[in-house]
């Protein structure tokens, strides 16, 4: 288990916020944490990790991490960290580099082993590719067999064919372990086929919680299926205007009339949906 | 050949070696401080230990002499106290060197430790590293060029240094008369016959000295280079 009550003022590029969380991560759960840039997502992990203070109280399995204003330092947390840009120890070897965190090589090997880098071992991280890096951070990151495991959008700098991998990785590893954790993600698809659980962060506070089908799916109204995306331009053809929109990585037009086209604008978010009550799934 | 007097040579060069290990040890953990501190100190500080690149070194060098006179309040304490005599002694010109060298030794160290990644710091310590660690198994190996070009630019400025060491220390054979106060002083006597081989020699080493950098940093440049 894993209380967490914690304040802390912080100073973003929109001015003041005052981040102030409140939850309990249950043990050996998966869960997923999004919101907008500057929510304060990061600094709630860094927090949990011990790399920034806060007020408050953090309690992990019966031992106190952080309690009136005493806060154990990062090395006695029992906390595993993975940052989107690997953060690996460049001068060492794979293998040396998790060594370097226990000295441990039935581990370490059954790790390298678990995700493919066996024949790896002896190169540097500057000879791996992003996919193999944060491969070896996240064996790394398991070397101490930390009782919370932090993944600050481990995935995002990755092709999608290497995400699905690493997720897999991730979720077998997770198992393994049984590691309670916690990742940062904007990506529905990869939140909804990690995590059991959705926290919804917006300006320091947490706006939603629940499973992936409740936070993500959008049901509300009788807009049964809907996305939101980006509007990229408007044209007009002939007697009907024509919106190009982004969807995740699709594009897509959309004809409209004259009146909501005049109110769009390059760049607006907005929702595109129709009332379709029996969408078919076709396959190649 | 057989009549140089070698000396000189062999002085400037111990001084430097003992002027380089001491500063590597006092400027070590004050430019791992520096590069990551937050204080408001900091530029005063940092000004502070940058004063002897822009000080004449005769500013420098009379002050040291000042302080270190027997008759003023620190030469007293230290020669009744520790019966240390700094003037015009060889443990005078390694104090002289060691404040007159620091910015040499402290600021290429102290951007190397700047320019990491500090992700990768932060990984150390939530695996288990203390600061001491981490600084000496991952941000010291992850910053060779700058520690080597801290190690010999501090070595070859001592050897280089004249200022300082000829007002400090004077001209003591054996003690204080290094290679480049004994180039001066053939200067002085005319005797330009051995102030050439002298400054020729002195050339030869230091060219040397900093080809063996370039190279090094160099082929440390292509084998972290790598994919």
């Amino acid at each position: 288990m894993v209380d967490i009550k914690i304040t802390k003022r912080l100073h973003g590029a929109r001015g003041e916020m005052e981040l102030s969380v409140n939850l309990t991560l249950s043990a050996g759960s998966f869960t997923a944490l999004t919101g907008p840039s500057g929510s304060g997502k990061s600094t709630l992990l860094r927090i949990l990790a011990g790399l920034e203070s806060a007020d408050g109280e953090i309690k992990v399995s019966q031992k106190r991490w952080l309690a009136n204003n005493k806060s154990l330092p990062p090395q006695q947390r029992d906390v595993g960290l993975l940052f989107q840009d690997y953060a690996l120890f460049e001068h060492m070897s794979v293998r040396q580099n998790l060594l370097f965190v226990q000295k441990d090589p039935a581990l370490a090997d059954a790790l390298l082993e678990s995700t493919g880098l066996s024949e790896l071992a002896n190169r540097r991280p500057a000879y791996l590719s992003g996919g193999q890096k944060q491969r070896v951070a996240l064996c790394r990151a398991l070397m101490r067999r930390p009782k919370l495991l932090l993944l600050d959008e481990p995935l995002s700098a990755l092709d999608p064919a290497m995400r699905l991998t690493l997720q897999h990785e991730i979720l077998k590893l997770h198992r393994e372990f049984g590691t309670t954790t916690l990742m940062v993600s904007h990506d529905p698809a990869e939140i909804y086929r990690m995590a059991q659980r959705v926290i919804r962060l917006e300006n320091g506070k947490i706006t939603a919680d629940g499973t992936p089908g409740d936070v993500l799916l959008k049901r509300s109204g009788s807009q049964k299926f809907s996305f939101e995306g980006e509007v990229l331009e408007i044209q007009k053809r002939d007697a009907v205007y024509v919106a190009v929109v982004a969807i995740g990585q699709q594009i897509v037009e959309v004809v409209t009339d004259t009146r909501t086209a005049k109110n769009l604008q390059i760049g607006q978010q907005v929702t595109v949906a129709t009332k379709a009550f029996a969408p078919v799934i076709v396959t190649e | 050949m057989s009549s140089i007097a070698w000396t000189p040579f062999w002085l400037s060069f111990k001084l430097a070696f003992v002027t380089t290990a001491v500063l590597f040890v006092l400027a070590l953990p004050l430019a791992w401080w520096l590069a990551q501190t937050r204080t408001r100190l900091k530029p005063f500080l940092e000004a502070l230990v940058s004063l002897p690149i822009v000080l004449p070194p005769s500013v420098l060098g009379f002050y040291l002499l000042w302080a270190f006179a027997p008759d003023s309040p620190l030469g007293a304490f230290l020669k009744e106290r520790l019966g240390l005599e700094l003037v015009f002694s060889f443990p005078g010109l390694v104090v002289a060197s060691v404040i007159y060298s620091f910015p040499f030794m402290l600021q290429p160290l102290q951007s190397g430790f700047e320019s990491l990644n500090r992700h990768m710091l932060e990984a150390a310590y939530v695996a288990g590293k203390t600061g001491w660690q981490t600084l000496l198994f991952v941000a010291l190996p992850n910053i060779k060029p700058a520690l080597l070009s801290a190690l010999i630019v501090t070595f070859a400025h001592t050897v280089g240094e004249f200022g300082v060491v000829l007002m400090v220390g004077g001209s003591i054979p054996g003690e204080t008369k290094v290679a480049s106060v004994a180039i001066y002083e053939y200067v002085e006597i005319m005797d330009y016959k051995n102030a050439h081989i002298y400054s020729a020699i002195m050339v030869g080493i230091s060219f040397a000295v900093l080809t063996a950098v370039y190279l090094f940093n160099r082929h440390h440049r292509r084998r972290l280079g790598g994919a």
